[in-house]
């Protein structure tokens, strides 16, 4: 239950970050979710990419809309301050969050029926509005809290639990987010943390929007026979384009690659995206190229994942809006208010002549 | 056109006068110019727009009150017409006063049966002025109007030197059109001068009745008062009528929030989506820290109901502007109406209370607009400023603004890293100080204390999820403790007192308070005494509910249907409702005095109460109309 804190028992030898911080640091309450579901090994790898990234805990917010996944911000950084707000507009908050101070990390965390359906409108304009944010999509194309559901992003032709057939058409939010402008696009699997830890190191180093549809079983309710978004369906069909590691500034690089089969992508705050290439012919950088190969794959059955578009010299909204480099909630009186000489000066206007 | 009117109207800075012209023809800033002129005659107007929702073509009139007492409500009834669309012809006729005055453009001949007997006529050719002056179509378009102006300028014996040099002030640097609208203005001048009987029955006199005040909108003046209450971040989607809010926030800001040093921008404004994002949005910076805000108008309020439940339960503060216009649905999307009051107060699902403030004119727009920041900041809590379509879309002489330096924003309860340093008891939802408010901390603030969960489900009191009843009642009492507390830091009614005791009583807010001025003026005169209570905040003050308790018969006068503030009042003051009589005026024009003391005097009649004083009414039937 999330009143219960874990216990803060922690052996001598326990991992430290160079800011001291243990993983526990970046744990959040005890997860309500049912044993085995796809969500807390999210939740699991964002604990991972902020120890590793060494981030101070404070230094980010984390916002959700409504739902199994929504609920997950609970489970980690439990020294961040997090909103759970309504279903479906996550997004309209985390940008005003982002607009009053741009020097935090945000962290939007969502789900299909959140991100897809109800939410789908405020997901499609934070991407083409530029806001600098890392948004993961926990995508199991069902309704959990509800008990079983199709949501939108369930397959045309899989089957629900009990038998049910759905019909509509499956709205891909990795092809709206990259049609929509977001300018670092990847794509994962709950199921394989190896390649879920460094994508979300690379978007929370990432300017701009930032945005992981992450598969994630649905224990309960959508992991049968019959569904594409079980554990056995989504490893029989991944189909990786790239494995990153994500270097930082202060990394030294000691992996060594064979000629050819990496591309490197420095971000604008100095971070490497190293990607190491299944595809050979796959080029991320390649806006269009993504949008085709996603669907001539997915056109086969397969699911396709791996970083699948990042452009690191995107701008994000602060900049379009040409704000200060001084957070907006940091602004004091005398950088506000014009004061009375001023509005004097007005009222001269306003009068007669 | 010869006339022959016996009883032509003869008054001097006491008449309405009203255009009536084609939308998107250019005549909006030739009548604003001509309102100006009278100002700077020294003499009061008050004029308003009466506007189709519509971009071109439909009709429009620009309705101006020439008051030398200073009445700045709407009076009904026309004086003076300047008819300048075909399509509103007849109608625009009858509306005159017998004995009244008809400008029209004469180019065309139009047969006597258009007209009536009892109307000075006064022919302007317009048209065949302008063909005959100007080549260019949208020249002979504009200066059309301007010449209007100048022929007008003749017939009311305003000084042609007071409407030259607005001219010159409007296009200062701009020479060519400066000599260019002079010289339109001078041809149409001149033609009445040489043709007509100048100056007329109606006419305007250098006075001293404006003093010191500004000629403002109230949209214009929301704005200005969100850039002195401190608001950084605005998000908001276009609805009329309160569009202009935003763009005066943004119009301000760039002048005084951008920095000197590098010319960025100490402010953001988004224009979301929809509502529900542009109220989310501000709901997300509030959280974060900034003060933040949005305009809408009705259709906004009820699509942002679910957010303002949120920033309720979840404790935000926010700022809504709400430019009320005729509802319900999409209503009357250009008219005024005060029709949201129920809807905001208790705003979302679930039990709801909200902080409601109702400005009068433009300068309290600007003052509650600013205090409606530290009041949400104070209290953690969504505040609404309600104004409406005829406060905020028309200009109106007030009071100008005014800022004390010394003032500086209350911030509200706000733990700081050195408080939690210092071993501060946190608790999200805790009652320290027993006024109901919790301390809140900002994100960002400390790396391991003070961070907390944000949610709309229910929490105890250090916002961990709870569904335990005690947690529950436990929040939701400390909730109504808090709206306790609000009636404390509100702005107080406005009381006046009539000259002798008075069993009478009248309650009124926002837009009503200039035409129930003059109605209290005009029912005196009757021989009726009220005293008259303006209503300025909601949670309601006690001395409100004293008020009532006080006096015999309270008439509650607004501009909706319902009867909503008498609803609050009989809701939330336990008032029992035979006690409230209701003005009630929704047919989107602005209610006028005549309407309040004439209904007053209805009520008191059909109740038979009996007053010695009581005089019988002399009053013209327009200004005795009743809403449709």
């Amino acid at each position: 239950m999330t009143y219960f804190a874990k216990p803060r028992l922690l052996r001598p030898d326990t991992p430290r970050n160079s800011l001291g911080y243990t993983r526990r640091d970046y744990e959040g309450a005890i997860s309500t979710l049912c044993a085995g579901c796809g969500h807390d090994s999210i939740s699991a790898a964002v604990v991972q990419a902020c120890f590793d990234l060494e981030i101070e805990p404070h230094r980010v917010a984390k916002l959700s809309g409504i739902g199994c996944s929504s609920k997950t911000p609970d489970y980690f950084l439990g020294n961040s301050h997090g909103f759970n707000t309504t279903h479906g507009r996550m997004p309209s908050v985390l940008t005003g969050a982002a607009l009053a101070n741009r020097d935090l990390l945000y962290l939007g965390v969502s789900g299909d029926g959140d991100s897809a359906s109800i939410g789908i409108g405020q997901f499609a304009h934070a991407m083409r509005r530029g806001v600098n944010m890392t948004y993961i999509v926990e995508n199991n194309g069902v309704y959990g809290l509800t008990k079983g559901q199709f949501s939108a992003t369930a397959d045309k032709g899989s089957k629900s639990k009990r038998g049910v057939v759905n019909n509509d058409t499956p709205i891909d939010l990795v092809a709206l987010a990259l049609q929509l402008g977001a300018s670092y696009v990847a794509r994962s699997f709950s199921g394989d943390k190896e390649q879920l830890i460094p994508l979300i190191k690379g978007a929370m180093r990432h300017r701009g929007p930032a945005f992981i549809d992450v598969i994630s079983p649905c224990v309960t309710f959508n992991n049968h026979a019959g569904s594409t978004k079980s554990y056995d369906y989504v490893r029989e069909h991944n189909e990786a384009v790239n494995r990153l590691d994500v270097i930082l500034p202060r990394d030294k690089i000691n992996a060594s690659y064979p000629p050819g089969s990496l591309r490197r992508v420095v971000q604008h705050d100095g971070s490497i995206l190293n990607l190491r290439k299944l595809d050979q012919d796959y080029d991320p950088s390649d806006r269009i190229g993504a949008m085709n190969h996603l669907q001539e794959r997915q056109a086969l059955g397969e699911i396709v994942t791996g970083l699948l578009f990042v452009d690191s010299s995107a701008e994000e909204l602060h900049r379009h809006l040409n704000t200060v480099e001084k957070p907006l909630n940091q602004l004091g009186d005398a950088y506000l208010c014009p004061g009375s000489k001023a509005l004097e000066a007005l009222n001269a206007s306003l009068r007669r002549s | 056109m010869s006339t022959n009117v016996t009883k032509a109207i003869r008054r001097s800075n006491d008449f309405v006068i009203k255009f009536a012209n084609v939308n998107g023809s250019g005549s909006a800033s030739a009548n604003e110019l001509f309102a100006r002129a009278i100002i700077n005659m020294g003499v009061p107007v008050a004029p308003r727009n009466i506007f189709p929702s519509n971009i071109q073509g439909m009709p429009t009139w620009y309705e101006m009150r020439v008051s030398a007492s200073g009445w700045l409500g709407r009076r009904g009834g026309c004086d003076l017409m300047v008819a300048m669309n075909p399509q509103t012809w007849d109608r625009d006729i009858a509306e005159l006063e017998s004995g009244g005055y008809l400008v029209y453009d004469s180019t065309k001949t139009l047969p006597r049966s258009r007209f009536r007997e009892d109307i000075t006529v006064l022919g302007v050719p317009l048209t065949e002025i302008c063909n005959r002056e100007y080549t260019d179509p949208r020249q002979r378009q504009l200066f059309k109007n301007i010449m209007y102006v100048g022929s007008l300028t003749a017939l009311l014996d305003i000084e042609f030197a007071v409407v030259e040099k607005l001219i010159a002030e409007q296009y200062r640097g701009k020479d060519k059109l400066i000599g260019a609208n002079v010289n339109a203005l001078r041809l149409g001048y001149d033609y009445a001068r040489t043709h007509l009987d100048c100056p007329i029955g109606l006419r305007v006199e250098r006075s001293d009745g404006v003093g010191d005040r500004i000629f403002v909108n109230g949209n214009d003046a929301c704005g200005l008062g969100a850039v002195y209450g401190g608001a950084t971040v605005a998000a908001w989607y276009p609805i009329t009528p309160s569009t202009s809010v935003i763009e005066a926030f943004s119009g301000y800001c760039r002048k005084f929030r951008t920095d000197p040093d590098n010319g960025m921008a100490r402010y953001a404004v988004v224009q979301a989506e929809d509502e529900l994002a542009s109220i989310g949005m501000v709901i997300g910076a509030a959280w974060n820290g900034a003060r933040a805000f949005t305009a809408t108008s009705g259709p906004g309020i009820s699509l942002m109901q679910e957010f303002f439940g949120l920033a309720y339960f979840a404790e935000v503060p926010v700022v809504v502007f709400d430019v009320q216009r005729g509802g319900p649905s999409t209503g009357m999307p250009t008219r005024t109406q005060q029709s949201d009051l129920i809807s905001c107060a208790y705003a979302s699902h679930g039990d709801t209370k909200h902080v409601l403030l109702f400005p009068e004119d433009p300068y309290e727009c600007f003052t509650l607009g600013a205090q409606a920041f530290d009041l949400a900041d104070r209290l953690q809590t969504p505040v609404f400023v309600l104004l409406d379509l005829d406060i905020g879309m028309n200009d109106r002489l007030c009071q100008p603004f005014d800022w004390d330096d010394q003032r500086r924003y209350d911030r509200g309860k706000v733990m700081s890293a050195d408080d939690l340093e210092a071993g501060k008891n946190f608790g999200r939802y805790l009652d320290v100080d027993g006024d109901g408010i919790p301390w809140r901390t900002i994100p960002g603030t400390h790396p391991n204390k003070g961070a907390f969960f944000s949610r709309g489900t229910t929490r105890n009191a250090y916002a961990k999820y709870s569904e335990t009843g005690t947690d529950y009642v436990y929040n939701m009492e400390r909730l109504r403790r808090k709206f306790e507390t609000a009636k404390s830091l509100l702005p107080a009614p406005v009381l006046r007192r009539a000259s002798q005791p008075s069993r009478f009583g009248a309650i009124y807010y926002g837009s009503t308070g200039p035409a129930m001025d003059e109605a209290y003026a005009l029912l005196k005169k009757q021989g009726i005494e009220i005293d008259a209570l303006r209503v300025r905040a909601f949670p309601f003050a006690n001395e409100i509910i004293d008020f009532i308790n006080e006096h015999d018969y309270i008439f509650v006068v607004e501009q909706n249907e319902n009867g909503q503030l008498r609803m609050l009042l009989i809701n939330e003051g336990e008032i029992d409702p035979k006690r409230l009589f209701r003005v009630l005026h929704y047919d989107g024009t602005p209610i006028t005095a005549g309407f309040i003391s004439g209904r007053i005097a209805d009520i008191l009649a059909a109740l038979k109460v009996k007053i010695p004083s009581l005089v019988t009414p002399a009053l013209s039937p327009n200004r005795q109309q009743v809403a449709s």
